[in-house]
Order: structure tokens, then sequence, then C-alpha cells
């Protein structure tokens, strides 16, 4: 192990960050697959205010999204960015005030979902204190990330860098846009926007917190940790680039595509659906390179677990980032838009991809972190294998009961009258909410592996002392 | 890691100063957003009622929201209807319902109607949707009588056996706030929906004695009846 960057780097923090995001992923996970039992078994709410769907839901969201997916970004991108510039962090002070910023953030979410204090913005549901913690806590966030960049000790920025740094931009915008709004008390605010403004502005945070938080951000994972674990340089630094910035400026464009046959003007859909076609040569910009910095070193796959779990994301990405632009085709749309379909494309890009690469880096940095090997590799094979089989038996289920729901919705009988009622289209899905519920079962378990074994080899490392050791070591060296 | 190849000129500069880089980044991540979002605000085609004026209630002096009738145009919620758009926000109701009718032959017999930019304009924050695992709930107004909706509303099974909707037993017996909703109405006003002082004063007694399931039966008993659509007029291209 490498007791030498114990001294070098300040990784107490990200020690933290790691263990917390493997924490919520099993939070997060765990609201998921409640609240999708609770479609397929309603009695499930138990007539309780707290934890009816309708309040869970946004508790799921914010959960994987920003205690699990923000975790993640943070202690990611606070290791490879002291490791890419030879650097310590610009402030470990700062950082550790970005780590308790971000978990208070986290528990005023787990208090105040539930208890129905709701802005009522999907995926921005936080009340208006907690949206002004979530600003100061985000830029300090970026402001340490920056000024370490700037001390850095080698001479050009690393592509994950690049990475980081566009979702840190990006997300300010959004979160400070899309969160104005006027408090009428301390617990309840309206959104400065109305109607039509208010929902493009909605989707253009909406479709770029999936964008730039879960694409952008793990994309910079994937940059530093995929070339690091299979010990191959990045295929081609120039595709690198030109898909940095294709990704950077057409990304943003894309929210438009959520509301399209809306209120929203024609032009606006039209727009977005344009841009997110053409988002194919960019996204996949970003697999190719990432698959083939693996080639020559395949064989890798099959010895080394944490691998396999970065490049089945890679796969998985690029299947998402190809059936989005499908999605967004107009007479697709029609049929896909307000169904499961569209819950099943975001988890195979949530559960595929954004988990798979995170779980990916933080079995990576669990060993140098800690300075032991992992309490279990069979462990994190058990975990790979029920992840995959559990994404898989989800997004199934989501593209049957979509696909199903879209054309029962708009199905004729032979008198030119609509076959199905809606709720004949609401008791076909049972069985496919099961499965689902099921496939999000199987994944969480593998969540739980995952906890199990990051905390078994906290655990080790303490009892070995390995991280005083690795200090001591290096210090003497 | 890869090795510096860079290509020099302006990628160069942004990969040895990370100020320049966030400022070129600052700048490409920008234009989308303005592009799409900016000329919502001015374009006169965004908002049907620049063509189609009497889409929106033009109040008369001295007149209150109850002498509006269904058809007059989009007003301002009235008290309790908002107090009900409160409970169905708190609830998360916009997660399974959507309130945007797509122009769609099969919507329009399920439906109705497609909805208006306009008939949203007072809504802080839209509460279009993006799924429905419910039924649309754009035209909902007047489809159903109060009873069924309390009926459906402590219990959804017992009127729609499919249904996978939560039971709200609890709205009937929170009350309703006037003073809350008072408050809520003044940062509605302070946002530009046209409730008159008289409007709010008179709120607390509007809502004296009601429950949040009265609320919410109000709320959705209005719903796409403000305004009265024709047939034969294109409101949208």
């Amino acid at each position: 192990m490498d007791a030498a960057a114990e001294q070098k780097y300040d990784y107490g923090v990200v020690r933290w960050f790691t263990v917390m995001a493997a924490v919520y992923l099993v939070v997060g996970a765990t609201a998921g697959v409640y609240i999708a039992s609770e479609l397929a078994w309603p009695f499930l709410n138990f007539d309780i205010p707290y934890i009816t769907f309708g309040r869970l839901r946004p508790l799921h969201t914010n959960a994987v999204i920003f205690a699990f997916g923000g975790c993640a970004l943070m202690a990611t991108a606070f290791y490879s960015v002291q490791r890419t510039c030879a650097t310590r962090l610009w402030s470990n002070k700062l950082a550790w005030f970005t780590f308790w910023g971000w978990n208070l953030i986290i528990v005023a979410a787990v208090i105040t979902l539930p208890l129905g204090i709701n802005q009522s913005k999907e995926y921005a549901e936080l009340e208006w204190p907690i949206d002004i913690a979530i600003a100061v806590v985000w830029l300090s966030y970026m402001f340490n990330f920056i000024m370490t960049i700037h001390q850095r000790k080698t001479s050009h920025i690393y592509v994950s860098n690049w990475f980081f740094l566009g979702m840190m931009v990006m997300i300010t915008y959004l979160h400070v846009v899309n969160s104005l709004a006027i408090p009428v008390g301390m617990f309840k605010s309206y959104s400065l926007f109305s109607g039509v403004q208010d929902a493009m502005i909605q989707w253009w945070w909406g479709h770029n917190a999936v964008g730039f938080y879960l694409t952008a951000g793990f994309l910079g994972i994937m940059y530093y940790f995929v070339p690091k674990q299979a010990g191959r340089p990045v295929y081609s630094y120039r595709l690198s680039v030109i898909h940095f910035w294709a990704l950077m400026f057409g990304y943003v464009w894309l929210g438009a595509h959520h509301l399209q046959y809306t209120a929203l003007p024609d032009w606006t859909g039209s727009l977005g659906a344009a841009v997110s076609i053409a988002m194919i040569i960019p996204s996949w910009g970003g697999a190719v390179n990432g698959m083939m910095t693996l080639s020559g070193a395949w064989d890798k796959l099959r010895t080394d677990y944490v691998l396999r779990f970065l490049i089945m994301s890679l796969a998985f990405y690029a299947m998402s980032t190809f059936e989005g632009p499908i999605m967004s085709i107009k007479t697709v749309n029609a049929l896909s838009h307000y169904t499961d379909w569209t819950v099943g494309h975001v988890h195979s890009g949530a559960l595929g991809w954004v988990a798979m690469v995170a779980i990916g880096a933080i079995y990576h940095m669990m060993t140098r972190l800690f300075h032991v090997e992992l309490w279990s590799t069979k462990l994190v094979n058990a975990h790979f294998w029920t992840a995959t089989i559990g994404t898989v038996v989800y997004i199934v289920a989501m593209w049957v009961s979509g696909i199903m729901q879209g054309l029962m919705w708009r199905a004729y009988d032979e008198y030119g009258t609509l076959a199905y009622t809606f709720a004949e289209s609401v008791e076909a899905m049972h069985p496919y909410y099961a499965m689902r519920a099921i496939g999000g079962m199987i994944f969480l378990s593998g969540a739980i592996l995952m906890l199990i074994n990051i905390l078994m080899t906290v655990a080790k490392a303490s009892s070995e002392r390995s991280i005083e050791r690795a200090r001591t070591a290096a210090a003497t060296a | 890691m890869s090795s510096n190849n860079s290509s020099g000129g302006l990628q160069e500069w942004f990969e040895k100063n990370v100020f320049a880089l966030f400022l070129g980044l600052a700048i490409v991540l920008s234009v989308g957003g303005l592009v799409e979002i900016v000329p919502l605000f001015y374009l006169p085609s965004t908002m049907e009622y620049n063509k189609f004026p009497e889409l929106v209630w033009q109040r008369k002096e001295g007149q209150t929201l109850n002498d509006h009738q269904p058809g007059d145009g989009v007003r301002p919620y009235k008290a309790l209807e908002l107090a009900g758009r409160d409970v169905y926000q708190r609830e998360g109701c916009y997660l399974c319902h959507s309130q945007m009718v797509r122009p769609f032959r099969d919507e329009k017999e399920r439906y109705g109607h497609y909805s208006l930019a306009t008939e949203s304009m007072f809504d802080h924050p839209m509460q279009w949707g993006s799924k429905r695992t419910g039924p649309d709930l754009a035209r909902v107004g007047g489809k159903y009588s109060d009873d069924w909706h309390r009926k459906h509303l402590r219990a959804p099974r017992s009127v729609v056996p499919e249904s996978v909707m939560p039971n709200y037993p609890w709205l009937k017996e929170n009350p309703v706030d006037g003073q809350t909703i008072q408050a809520h109405m003044r940062g509605m006003q302070m946002l530009g929906v046209p409730y008159t002082d008289a409007d709010i004063e008179a709120a607390a007694k509007e809502v004296e004695g009601k429950t949040e399931e009265d609320a919410v039966v109000a709320f959705l008993q209005v719903l796409g009846t403000m305004a009265k659509l024709d047939e034969n007029k294109a409101y949208r291209e």
C-alpha cells in the first residue's frame, strides 16, 4: 500500500465521505424499494402520513442523488484532485465544513420530507432554508476544488478535473435559479416562476441534475478511476477534449425534451429534442474512451472485480445515453412520456451507470485510503452480480409496463371508443410493479453487502492500526 | 495517466489556468439555458391570452373572487382552493398525477381539451407533473361529485378497486388555518398574482371551520373549469 500518500494528502475527510456514500446508498435504495412496494401493494402506506408514497418518493430521490451521489462525488473529487495535482487540499478545514454541512443537509432532508415540507419541484423538493444551506456548502466544495487545482504541482489540469469543475459550475447555476422563491413561512415558499416558464426552468434543472450531477461528475470519476484501476492511460486525449466541450455545451439544452406536446411552445421542445439526438455522439465519446482504455488489459476483467463494476457502468452508460435520445424523438415521446418507461430509463442510468461507477470507485479508494486489503473480495463479486441482475430486472419490468401503459392509454376498440379505462391500465401494471420491487430488493441486497464489506474493512484497518502505521512509515522513510 | 500531448491554443490555456477554465465553462454552460428560458418571458406567442384575452378573467372594480363564474376565464385561486393546493403540494400528489393534457385524440377523449399555458399562469410553481401513475387532473373539476372525492380521498379503493393511491384519512381531521392562508396569499400577491387586499382580508373567514379535505376537494373541483375553451379556435400551433 502507498504509505507515502497518507503523509502527502488529506485523506481523513475523503475516508468519511467514502464510508457515508456507502451508508446512503443503502438508505436511498431502501426508501426506493419501499415506495416501489407501495405501488405494488398499497396497504404498505398504512394510513401513516409520513410514509405515504407522495412523501417518501422525494426522500428516495434526494437520498440517492444528493446523499449517495453527493458523498460519492465529494469523496472522489477530493481524492482525485489531490492525486492528479500532486498537492494537498487547499483547505482541509473547509473540506470538513463541506462534509458536516452536506451531512446536516441530508439529516434536514430526512426530517422535513416525511413531514411534507416540500416545495413540490421535482428533484428540488427541499424548502428554502435548506436550499440556502445547499448553495453555501456547494460553493465551499467548488471553491476548495478550484483553489486546490490552482496550487497544483503538475503543469496541466487532468481531464477528470474538467468534468468535476463543469459539474460544479452548472449545478450552481441550476440550483440557484430553480430555487428562487418567496418564503411565506419558515417552511413554505412559492416559486418565483409560474406555469410555462416555471416548467422550463424546472426541467432545465431536472435534466441537468442528470446531465451534470449524475453524468459530468461521474464521468470525472470514470476518467480518474478507470485508467487507475486498469493501469492504462486514457485511450484518446483528443476525444476527451472534444466530447468534454460538446457535452458541456450541449447537455444544457436537453431539458425541453421533457415538455414536448405540453403548453411549452413547440420551438423550445423541438430544439431540446434536436440537441438531445445529437448528444448521442459526445455521450458515446465518453463511453468509447472509457472502454478503449481497457484495450490490451481485458484479461484483468477475469480477476479484478472492481474493474468489472467500472466496465459494466460504461456499458449501461452507453445504453441509457442511446435510449434517452430515442425517447426524446417526438413520436416515441408521445408514447413514453408520463409512463414507467421514463422511470426505467432513469434507473438504467442511475443504477447501471451512476451507482456502478461510484461503487467501483469506492472499492478502489477503500484499499488506498485505509491501507488494507478489502475485508472480502468474494463479497465484491457477489455485490457485482446482485447489482447487475437487480438493475436488469428493474429495467425490464419498467420497459414492459411503460410501453404497455402507453399502448393501453391510446388503444381504441372497433367502435372507435377508448378500449381501456385508466383504472384497467393501473391494474395491468401490478405484476410489473411487483417485479420492479423485487429487482430493487436484489440491488439493495448488493448495497448491503457493500456496506458490510466496507465497515468490516474499516474495522480491520482500525484493529491493524494500518493508518497510523502508514503515517509513521511515511514519516520515518 | 495520459501524457500531456495538449492541442495548444485556447485548450492549452484552459488546461494550465484553472480560472480560465472556470470562466470558459461559466460562459459555455450559460448559453443553452439563456436561449431556451429567457424568450419564454417576453415572446407574446408563449401565452395564449395575448391573442385570446377572454381566457383570463377581467375582474371589474369591487368584484370578489366569488363573483367569478366557471368559464369566465383564468383567475387566482380562492382561499380554500389555495389551501387545497398547498395540501396537494405537501402530499406530493404531483408525483403521480399530471396536470397537462396533450393534444392527442385519446387524451382529448379521456381528459378533455389540451392544456394551455394561460391555465397555469398563476401556478407558483406549476404542477404539470411528469408521470401518470394515476390519471391526469388538469380537467378533473366537475367530473365527480364532492361526495365521491371525499370517499376517494379517504379510501380510494372503496370507489376504484384497482387504485394504488394511499388513503388520506387525516385530511378530514386537519383544520385549515386562516392566518396561514392569508400569509400565503400575500406571498402570491408579491409574485404578481392579482389578489386584492380585500381578497386577502376575506380569506380568513372563507376558510373558517373548513378542513384540509374540504380544501382539496375545492381545489380539485376548480381544476380546468375556470376558462371556457372553444373547440374551433387554434390556441396553439
